[in-house]
């Protein structure tokens, strides 16, 4: 069978690498962790994976903004080598920091170019928070996603966020127009019936509960919530209470990417 | 070139940090502010056009979507700024760190604006500015400046209102231009020598305080003695080098010393235990150590010699804990107080054997009453609400951005703690099994990794050693720092790189001494030759005394054999890590210190480590006899137990908890909130760090010093019963659980004081030796006290306790929350009389003396049989007694599984000598005691297990959300709604 290559990109500050690595070991892919110096000193290139997971964290500490730093390097010293990346047909996904870094960097929504379209700014509540939130997967349960990540996924799934910064805010009315009626908007945070809901539901404060987007290929995706850690029943917060599955609602995502790249690339 | 950038929101964009400081400002009791705006102050200067400074910041500043900038003229001309009143109401602050204070954003930023391709950028300073809109009285103003925007020990104000409230106007552009002239002239060689040889006693008195030594008359003559002996002077950098590892901080001195114990009053309570008077030689090794060696576990594989204990995990990995203070500096600077706090402890699990990941922190702090009115503040001491908020930010923003979990903690609260708040932090490491010793060989090089050294946290050693005084936030301010997690994160990353690759033969981490404390520990039994020059510093002007002791964060020192110098270096700088060598470990037992070339330091290391005199101390115990109540308070119990509930100790921690990052590197099995809706107490935090083994390890806590005021040693007996129950309660057993020891005191050269910590190291003894529990690591912070005119007021006697267990199976947990309703509830345990110290006690305004006890023997039994029964799968939840008793507990587990509970107190085993009362029952706190939850079907099953152990069956879970307790006479005496308590326990800290 064909070996599905992921990059799980790593820097100074950087966090979930080991438990995202982890989530796509389990799916049958095989991860390298690879430092940025790497890459930007042509050790490593990005031609070698099919996918680039940029994990969470607080990459440079998230002086300025969270993900600015690591947006501004990817921009002045991979910037050729990410567009190939995306060109070929490649796969990224963005997670918490990631996210951050992606949206920052002008990849995500990825509209028209590299121009900023959104932001992730500071929660309404001031604070970072570590919260289990239940989020409405757009093309989940029987509906098509225009999103590779997302398919088959249930229609509510339950996955934590732990972020200072995940209020998400389109530049304009235009930009969120186009997001939704290209089908963007990935995930929304909602209550546990699948309810819009407030704070602390929506457990920063974004636009229309958005927690997160794909941008216009449904290849690159970023989030604020953690998939990969729910990808065993252990880390659901009442297993306890609920019983212990095997697995938890993360992995499907993990499993479309590898998924994917077996059957497209 | 200096360019002023201000970053700030666009209009309409919602601004939390405001709109915190305006609740803030409101809790000050300040009204009249309309509208506040913050904006971040970029200062960069260094040779970069115009062009770029525009690039810079809409490149890299500004995010495009929320904010706009504005570039300021940078020489600090006020012209540009228009005018700093805009209009009547509006007042600007802007607040900047002190020069030599880490400022962690500059290296970041720095290498951003490389990143673009701009180079030339000299330093980058941020600075904080503050638009308040309001009516507000020019002491208003101040008062808010002072109380909330910034602290002086690390930061001043630059720009100030016109009316001059502000003395510092603009001291920031003169300091930074200071700072500035100084790094161009950098230091001048001169070296230092202090006058001792024919010093009186008067005058070594005088060369001990004024050079903050800390050290005593008997101590300074000693040093007077080696001296004279080799016929010179000490050079300060030798008194400084003496001073440090000779302070109670490192050495240990009370502890260790001979302690001459009496006590008074024993024998008018039964119950009391009498130690006897007694001549006490080393009290640490004739209590808590003494538990280790008589229990002589195989699985204990490094105790009391490293950073950290060890013990073995599985058949490759063994863990490894850690739980350090951090008090003074978090009294003085809570945020830079706590964060350098856990990125100390941090380093050491780093630094322990050879290395070891971080997987877990705990933290516990102590505060005063957050709710303490301004005017009862002493002078120069923060309000515990703001030390609190600072503590808990400086944590959050150290701990998440390490990535490591900080899933356990406690957060308590006294009076006492006002001017002296206690911040634990604690750290669990793992390493491969054969990483776990160290061993530094003569010929190896000295090499440091991580931060640069700067004149931060210089006398941070001796300066813990101390009490604190309205001063010391001016004296000692040094001592005080902000931490750069980043930077130590990069050195946690490329080090267990270097660790696996086996390139070192040993490691530790520069904690309080710096360098002083590091090398000198690593070469104690080899000598070591440093060359002070070497050290790569964050400015110049550092003389070498300054380089030698600074205690600047995120450093660690190797000892690395020449052959493997090169693949070292290429690890660290693959990842921008520093790595360099400044000195050799030498064998001829030496400690010599150069700098370019001249010897400044040439001491014995067996003087320096064994010459510290021992001395004898007293101490007393006298036990105390409290006012006692002998009835039922007045007020119905239901609103007992809402006081309670609503008491500071035990109301919700989710505030705090939520902060944090509990979840990072995905191994939590049992969160720190559980239940139905995921904010319910859990009893202890449990991981699995590893994702391919079913193995867990749990990690508890136990503290109560309200207990301390009775007897600490039943203090210290009960912290150990509370951190044991707590393992047992998630599902643990006794067979594999260590403990840690952690004592913050008074100052123990008052008798009374030391009189309290041999009890309680006592209980420590005999509470451990009888449940067969081991101590593998602790630590001391005597000196606990805060002087206001004069007057010395000490914290209460407080012992941390804190438990690892490894456990085999994490599918055997279980969590607190009340799981279905028609289960049935047991209690297992004896309730005794023992309401002293309580908080039943506390909301009526007394103490008692019927403090709780432990019976280990019994107790051990009862650990055993319910660890069976939950290892059997019949237990469906567990919560243990502990402040407020059974009431509190099935409160807790009632909300958290949002399910009812009719109980009957008459069912409660209990023995006393005096009546039966329902608040007693209610309310008691005795040890050992847990309430579980049993389906019906598994009634016989869990008895017959629980056989010959004291448990009532009191009740059921209800459907209905409402807590109905019948009391002795059978008679309903509380119907309380569960969504009322919850509500009363998660009021006080929902801020």
């Amino acid at each position: 069978m064909k070996k599905i290559r992921v990059i799980v990109l790593r820097t100074a500050g950087t966090n979930c690498d080991e438990e995202t690595a982890f989530a796509f070991n389990i799916c049958g892919a095989l991860v390298d962790l690879v430092h940025i110096n790497k890459i930007a000193g042509n050790e490593k290139s990005l031609q070698d994976y099919q996918i680039l997971a940029i994990p969470g964290g607080f990459t440079y500490g998230d002086d300025i903004a969270s993900g600015k730093i690591l947006a501004n390097e990817m921009k002045y010293r991979l910037s050729e080598e990410l567009k190939d990346f995306i060109d070929d047909g490649r796969l990224i996904i963005g997670i918490c920091n990631g996210f951050q870094v992606l949206v920052k960097a002008g990849i995500l929504p990825g509209l028209n170019g590299n121009g900023i379209e959104a932001t992730l700014s500071y929660n309404d509540s001031g604070k970072f928070e570590d919260r289990w939130t239940y989020l409405r997967v757009a093309g989940g349960g029987h509906r098509a996603s225009n999103c590779v990540w997302t398919k088959g996924l249930k229609e509510i799934i339950y996955l934590p966020v732990a972020h200072g910064e995940g209020k998400f805010i389109p530049r304009g009315r235009l930009i969120m127009d186009s997001l939704k009626k290209n089908r963007q908007i990935v995930f929304r945070y909602i209550d546990e019936k699948g309810r819009p809901a407030g704070y602390p539901y929506n457990p920063n404060g974004s636009v229309e509960g958005i927690a997160g987007v794909c941008d216009p290929t449904g290849r690159v995706l970023g989030m604020m919530p953690h998939p990969e850690r729910h990808i065993l029943g252990a880390q659901h917060p009442r297993w306890t209470r609920e019983g212990l599955k095997r697995f938890g609602d993360g992995v499907k995502i993990f499993k479309n990417g590898v998924d994917y790249v077996r059957q497209k690339l | 070139m200096e360019w002023k950038i201000e970053i700030k929101n666009k209009k309409g964009i919602f601004d939390p940090l405001a709109i915190g400081i305006k609740k803030d400002i409101k809790d000050l009791g300040i009204v009249g502010v309309k509208k506040i705006n913050t904006s971040q102050v970029f200062v960069i200067s260094g040779n970069i056009s115009a062009k770029d400074a525009r690039r810079i910041a809409e490149g890299l500043l500004t995010d495009p979507v929320t904010q706009e900038y504005r570039i300021e003229d940078g020489c600090g001309s006020p012209k540009r700024h228009g005018s700093r009143v805009r209009g009547p109401g509006f007042r600007v602050v802007e607040v900047a760190y002190n020069p030599g204070v880490m400022d962690p954003v500059e290296e970041s930023a720095k290498k951003a604006i490389r990143d673009m391709g701009i180079e030339g950028v000299e330093s980058i300073k941020t600075e904080k500015r503050y638009l308040i809109k309001g009516r507000l009285t020019g002491s208003q103003f101040k008062t808010i400046c002072e109380r909330l925007l910034y602290n002086k020990v690390i930061q001043h104000v630059v720009q100030a209102p016109l009316d001059g409230v502000y003395p510092e106007q603009s001291r920031g552009a003169r300091d930074r231009r200071a700072l500035s002239l100084e790094a161009q002239g950098g230091y001048k060689f001169k070296l230092i020598t202090v006058d001792i040889l024919k010093a009186n006693d008067k005058k070594l008195m005088k060369i001990s305080k004024k050079g903050q030594l800390f050290l005593n008359l008997r101590e300074m003559k000693e040093i007077q003695a080696y001296f004279k002996k080799i016929k010179r002077d000490p050079t300060d950098c030798e008194l400084e080098t003496i001073a440090q590892t000779w302070s109670e901080h490192c050495a240990h001195k009370t502890f260790k010393g001979v302690i001459d114990y009496r006590e008074k009053g024993i024998g008018h309570s039964a119950e009391s235990i009498a130690l006897g008077n007694r001549k006490i030689d080393n009290l640490l090794k004739n209590t808590v150590m003494k538990v280790t060696k008589d229990l002589d576990k195989s699985w204990c594989v490094s105790v009391f010699k490293d950073n950290a204990g060890i013990i073995k995990f599985d058949g490759e990995d063994n863990i490894c804990f850690k739980v350090e203070t951090h008090n003074h500096p978090s009294a003085l600077e809570p945020y830079g107080g706590a964060g350098t706090g856990i990125g100390g402890v941090i380093r050491d699990i780093l630094g322990v054997g050879l290395g070891a990941k971080p997987i877990m922190n705990t933290d516990v702090f102590c505060f005063g009453l957050p709710d303490t009115p301004q005017d009862k503040i002493p002078k120069a001491i923060l309000h515990p609400k703001r030390i609190m908020k600072g503590v808990v930010a400086g944590v959050r923003d150290y701990g998440n951005r390490m990535g490591i979990p900080t899933a356990n903690g406690a957060v308590l609260f006294d009076e006492a703690y006002i001017g002296n708040p206690l911040v634990y932090c604690g750290t669990l490491g793992i390493m491969p099994k054969d990483k776990s010793s160290k061993d530094a060989q003569s010929g190896d090089y000295i090499v440091v990794i991580g931060g640069r050294t700067g004149r931060d946290g210089i006398h941070g050693a001796t300066f813990s050693s101390g009490e604190l005084t309205h001063e010391s936030g001016g004296i000692s301010g040094g001592a005080v720092q902000i931490g750069n997690p980043i930077t130590e994160k990069k050195l946690t990353d490329t080090l267990l790189k270097a660790r696996d690759r086996g390139l070192y033969n040993a490691i530790t981490d520069c904690g309080a001494g710096g360098f002083s404390s590091a090398v000198g520990e690593m070469g104690m039994d080899l000598g070591a030759e440093v060359d002070l020059e070497k050290p790569p510093l964050k400015y110049h002007g550092l003389s070498y005394t300054e380089i030698w002791i600074s205690e600047a964060q995120e450093r660690m020192v190797l000892s690395v054999p020449e052959e493997n110098i090169a693949e070292l270096s290429e690890i660290f700088n693959a990842e921008d890590v520093r790595a360099v060598v400044i000195g050799r470990f030498t064998g001829d037992k030496r400690l010599r210190l150069k700098y370019e070339g001249n010897m400044v330091c040439d001491l014995d290391m067996k003087f320096l480590h064994d010459g510290l005199p021992r001395f004898e101390r007293k101490a007393v115990w006298s036990m105390p006899r409290h006012r006692e109540f002998k009835k039922d308070f007045p007020g119905t119990l239901a609103k007992s137990l809402l006081k309670i509930l609503s008491s500071w100790n035990v109301s919700s921690k989710e505030w705090v908890i939520r902060q944090y990052d509990h979840e990072v590197q995905g191994h939590s099995v049992l969160k720190p909130l559980v239940g139905v809706k995921n904010d319910g107490p859990g009893d202890a935090a449990i991981i699995q760090p590893k994702f391919n083994s079913k193995k867990g390890i749990i990690v508890s806590n136990g503290i109560n010093p309200r207990y301390s005021s009775i007897d600490p040693y039943w203090m210290a007996a009960s912290c150990i019963d509370e951190a044991l129950r707590q393992v047992i309660a998630v599902g643990g057993a006794l067979k594999r659980t260590a403990l840690l020891d952690n004592f913050c005191w008074g100052n123990t050269d008052k008798p009374d004081r030391l009189g309290d910590l041999v009890r309680a190291s006592f209980g420590c003894y005999d509470i451990a030796k009888g449940y067969g529990v081991p101590f593998i690591s602790g630590k001391d912070s005597l000196n606990n006290e805060y002087s206001v005119h004069g007057k010395s007021i000490s914290i209460p006697p407080t012992l941390l306790i804190s438990a690892v267990s490894v456990m085999d199976d994490i599918r055997k947990t279980i969590s607190m929350d009340f799981k279905k309703a028609g289960n049935l509830i047991y209690v297992v345990g004896m309730t005794y009389d023992e309401l002293g110290g309580s908080h039943y006690n506390m909301i009526n305004g007394i103490i008692g003396n019927n403090v709780p006890r432990v019976d280990a023997k019994y107790g051990k039994r009862v650990f055993k049989r319910l660890n069976s029964a939950i290892e059997g799968g019949i237990v469906k939840a567990c919560h243990d007694c502990s402040e407020g008793g059974i009431g509190v507990s099935l409160a807790e587990m009632a909300f958290s599984g949002g399910l009812g509970a009719e109980v009957f107190l008459g069912e409660v085993p209990f023995e006393a000598q005096g009546p039966r009362r329902n608040g007693l029952i209610l309310f008691s706190e005795s040890n050992t005691r847990f309430i579980v939850e049993v389906k019906k079907r598994d009634k016989k099953k869990f008895e017959a297990v629980m056989r010959g152990i004291p448990i009532g069956l009191i009740g059921c879970i209800l459907d209905k959300k409402a807590l109905k307790i019948y009391g002795l006479d059978c008679k309903k005496v509380m119907d309380a709604d569960i969504n009322k308590l919850k509500e009363a326990w998660q009021r006080p800290l929902r801020w």
